[in-house]
């Protein structure tokens, strides 16, 4: 099957069905809903920040193994960093999806989220990878 | 008549790859003879209607005309000024939802739609609740994702006024039994609209022998081009509707502060129509009627009944689908813990098309207590073989799947 294994790599498979992130935080601080009313995906995400640092983050809902594996890796990657440092992550990321080149240092920051360098190949998949991307810049913004 | 078996080379785009199409409900492909008459009519016929008194003009009109007959002989109205056009199903249901629901109903009456409506035919009828108070009710479906005759006599009663319901269901392919809704409506004095965007390319369609009010469908389901549908209403009801957009050729006279309104169905026909888009719709009419809908319905009802067993055998799938009772055109299914969407793509990697997501039908998906599902839908070039590509492109996705699914 052409383009399978490009995609649905085995980190990504992992996580879209026994991600560690899927759960409740105890303590959160502040909460967001991501929707995607064409595909019906939706998540909640969860943030404990303390003294400007994501401390902690998790996810709850339903949707495709790309934008579940999303959602869990980028929680991954966003923990213990600066908001700032999210921010920033996050904005990468949308590059990389976009299709424009990163420099090694950007490769670096982004971690096991080059896994859905790919997904660009896959036009009609791209809203679900960035689903909890955007979800967690709303939620930075605030 | 014409052999549907062979009726795929008729369809350029399916000759000139090699995907199994398998979205017709979402819209079908387009024949060559629809294709070439609507080239043809903007070759050799096309002026604005109505308006130039040169013969190009005079031309234009006739075509228009002759493709509005063509509609009403299709659907057996009784007179072709019955027919209106509109860009698709969707505008046909605000008009109606505007002209006819916001000017009839009242505080405490009552809508009756069901539970499997897409959501153009839900979506607007909230919207005359809120304005003019009137409830909206609906007709719930049983474990076999079927209206029941006594949800029917139950929530159609002497307050409801409106009963708006589809003919075949986009998501479960249910086949409503019109003719019983339709006379409990009317014993009670409600009218009553048919969807008939699932069902009108698929099987016969009579108004008069339903004696519905009026009746919806968009051309681009039935091998027509996008952006032109059909509102059929009876007469004495279509005359004394409000007009829904107002502009040039629906008047009469205009006054500095008054207009009078056109005949019908010129009332509901605002500006410049799309001439192009009727002679397309009356080519894939007559396109269908070289097959015959009776043997476009029979070849469908074996490929569906082939395919249902098929997708029977596989035990990772769920079908939501009627048992032992019609169904038409349309087949959902999910394959156990894969999501709709991750299911389509890996089609999509093996040159299947099918849709996956919640159908425009988010209350009915919330009701049957899933968030979406992936939907087969047939039309006239879908073979067999066709079905034989999807069950091994099913299988090749579950096998991606399974050894993620057992660890989990």
């Amino acid at each position: 099957m052409q383009g399978f294994d490009e995609i649905y790599n085995d980190l990504i498979m992992e996580h879209s069905l026994n991600s560690p992130n899927k759960k409740k935080l105890e303590k959160p601080t502040a909460c967001e809903l991501g929707h995607n009313p064409n595909c019906g995906d939706e998540i909640e995400l969860q943030v404990e920040i303390e003294n400007g640092i994501v401390k902690d983050a998790s996810f709850t809902g339903h949707g495709c193994a790309i934008s579940q594996s999303s959602t869990s890796i980028m929680i991954d990657i966003l923990r213990g960093k600066t908001i700032e440092q999210a921010k920033k992550i996050i904005d990468v990321f949308a590059k990389m999806i976009k299709r424009e080149r990163l420099s090694d240092s950007e490769r670096k920051l982004l971690g096991e989220g080059v896994a859905f360098e790919n997904i660009s190949n896959m036009p009609a998949r791209v809203k679900c990878a960035l689903l909890s991307w955007h979800t967690m810049q709303d939620l930075l913004e605030k | 008549m014409k052999k549907i078996e062979n009726a795929k080379k008729d369809f350029p785009l399916l000759c000139k790859s090699d995907v199994v199409y398998l979205d017709s409900g979402a819209t079908t492909q387009k024949p060559t003879c629809v294709l070439k008459d609507i080239e043809a009519y903007y070759e050799k016929e096309n002026a604005n209607p109505y308006r130039g008194a040169y013969a190009l003009s005079v031309r234009a009109t006739e075509v228009y005309n002759n493709a509005r007959q063509t509609v009403s002989e299709f659907i057996n109205a009784k007179e072709s000024c019955e027919i209106v056009f509109t860009k698709n199903a969707t505008e046909s249901l605000n008009l109606l939802a505007y002209s006819y629901g916001l000017d009839n109903l009242k505080k405490d009456e009552e809508i009756v739609i069901s539970i499997m409506e897409h959501h153009s035919n839900l979506v607007p009828w909230q919207k005359v609740s809120r304005l003019t108070g009137a409830k909206l009710k609906y007709l719930y479906t049983n474990e076999n994702f079927e209206i029941e005759d006594s949800e029917i006599e139950e929530k159609i009663t002497t307050k409801t006024k409106l009963v708006s319901i589809t003919s075949v269901s986009n998501v479960t392919g249910t086949v409503n039994d019109l003719k019983k809704i339709i006379k409990r409506a009317h014993e009670v004095g409600a009218k009553v609209i048919v969807d008939a965007s699932q069902s009108v390319a698929h099987e016969r369609t009579d108004v008069q022998d339903l004696d519905t009010d009026f009746l919806v469908f968009s051309a681009h389901k039935m091998y027509g081009p996008l952006g032109i549908g059909v509102l059929y209403g009876k007469k004495e009801l279509l005359e004394k509707m409000s007009p829904f957009i107002m502009g040039g050729d629906m008047i009469e006279y205009v006054y500095e502060q008054e207009t009078t309104f056109a005949e019908l169905p010129h009332k509901f026909e605002a500006g410049t129509q799309n001439v192009g888009g009727a002679v397309g719709l009356a080519s894939a009419i007559k396109y269908l009627e070289s097959f015959g809908m009776e043997n476009i319905e029979k070849y469908e009802q074996d490929l569906l009944s082939y395919a249902r067993a098929e997708l029977e055998k596989l035990p990772f799938l769920t079908l939501y689908s009627p048992k032992n009772s019609p169904i038409s055109s349309v087949l959902s299914f999910n394959i156990n813990n894969v999501h709709p969407h991750d299911v389509s793509s890996l089609l999509d990697m093996q040159k299947v098309c099918l849709r996956s997501g919640n159908h425009c039908a988010q209350p009915l998906m919330r009701y049957l207590g899933i968030d979406s599902t992936c939907r087969i839908s047939f039309g006239i070039y879908n073979t067999k073989e066709d079905v034989d590509r999807l069950v091994v492109a099913l299988k090749n996705v579950y096998e991606k799947f399974e050894k993620y699914i057992k660890e989990k």
